[in-house]
């Protein structure tokens, strides 16, 4: 069995107003058989802290077009996108990409 | 357009990327990326900025990053959301820096970087980009962008951050503000609606409107609806019986009210007496330009 972590989670760039505008969360992954991984994270996300239209958030198994997620402030895609292993205190940032000027 | 872009960029060694919308940002990338040329990006929406300097030093272009489009209802343009002066002028000048920099054969400091200000939080964050990618379809091994394409139809969005208007009523569902105006001005007994939400309504309203934001018909705020009930039934009283209350339901733009009508319809006979509902075309807005100068525009 995998111990639970905790994690602390961000949202930016809009993407926390599908979380009632909260920026920032400290959350604690159950349990489980194997570790948490990314993918894993964004079921749960979508279950337990999304409060409104998942499909602005997630598309498929991940997040949709026009997110970037950094992962203890890189990019996702030098950590392994939906396969990292997450460790406890890792910190996990949502960020929309901003249009406007 | 293309030939004036394309000879726009080939005629400078730098470009700043100070646009406002998806299909220009895709479109200003291609260019340079095909002129060679280091791209100086920045963006701002509400209190938030981001700088990045793409196709510089071998690093990825935005393309790289954004392969796919964002679907056009999760785009957010400054009009719709806002954005402070002051945030855009903030990253305006630290994009003016890496023009600077760069010009003077300096390095930049954000090639496969991304820096974000918080302007609420007062943060700057710099974050490690991903490399340039090798499947990418402009800067990648094997290109299959090698000209300027249609940008809007690959984004599914205008080039401009102009508001959409959407076109959900018929006609007969719908009055223009002049209408509006002569239905007040001959004291015909109505309810206005306005659906707008409260951060909007506190910079202004029309006084004799009723408040419920779209949010609230769309989740049946049990509140909201009863409010909403006993002015239906205030007003019902001083109309003669057969007639059904007239609801004019009103936001900023024409494109929420258009939504709440459709919500009320639904609602009208059920939840709520029966009751004509029409949305005044091009919202407040409109009132402000066409009948009340004086009205604040925001
Ligand atoms: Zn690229």
């Amino acid at each position: 069995m995998a111990a639970p972590i905790a994690i602390h989670l961000e949202f930016g760039g809009g993407a926390e107003l599908l979380f009632d505008g909260v920026k920032e969360h400290h959350v604690t992954l159950p349990s489980q058989s194997e570790p948490w991984d990314v993918k894993q994270l964004l079921v749960w996300i979508r279950e337990n802290l999304l409060k409104e239209r998942p499909e602005l958030f997630v598309q498929g198994d991940s997040v949709r077009p026009g997110i970037l997620v950094l992962i203890n402030d890189a990019d996702w895609e030098l950590m392994g996108e939906l396969e990292y292993q997450l460790q406890d205190q890792d910190n996990i940032v949502f960020i929309s990409t901003l249009h406007g000027g | 357009m293309f030939a004036f872009l394309t000879t726009c960029v080939f005629m400078y060694d730098i470009v700043a990327d100070c646009s406002d919308n998806v299909p220009t940002r895709y479109l200003v990338n291609d260019a340079c990326v095909l002129s060679g040329k280091p791209l100086v990006s920045a963006s701002a929406l509400r209190m938030e900025g981001q700088l990045t300097v793409y196709n510089y030093n071998g690093g990825p272009c935005y393309r790289c990053l954004y392969p796919v489009p964002p679907p056009p209802e999760t785009v957010t343009n400054c009009s719709d959301g806002g954005v402070l002066g002051v945030v855009v002028g903030v990253m305006g000048c630290l994009q003016a820096l890496e023009v600077l920099k760069i010009a003077s054969g300096q390095k930049s400091s954000f090639g496969q970087q991304l820096l974000m200000f918080d302007a609420q939080d007062s943060r700057f964050r710099c974050i490690k980009l991903r490399a340039k990618q090798a499947g990418c379809v402009v800067c990648g091994e094997t290109p299959t962008v090698t000209e300027l394409q249609d940008y809007e139809s690959f984004c599914g969005s205008a080039a401009t951050d102009k508001c959409r208007r959407l076109n959900l009523l018929s006609a007969e569902q719908r009055v223009s503000v002049q209408e509006y105006k002569s239905i007040v001005d001959c004291g015909t007994p109505h309810l206005l609606l306005d659906v707008r939400p409260k951060v909007e309504v506190d910079i202004c309203h029309l006084p004799v409107s009723i408040k419920i934001p779209l949010a609230s018909l769309e989740d049946q705020n049990a509140d909201h609806i009863n409010f909403l009930k006993e002015k239906i039934s205030e007003l019902k009283l001083q109309m003669s019986s057969e007639l059904q209350v007239p609801v004019y339901v009103v936001c900023k733009l024409g494109n929420d009210s258009q939504k709440a009508v459709q919500l009320l319809e639904k609602m009208s006979g059920t939840e709520l007496e029966r009751i004509t509902v029409k949305d005044i075309i091009g919202g407040l807005m409109a009132w402000a330009n066409k009948i009340d100068p004086s009205f604040p525009k925001y």
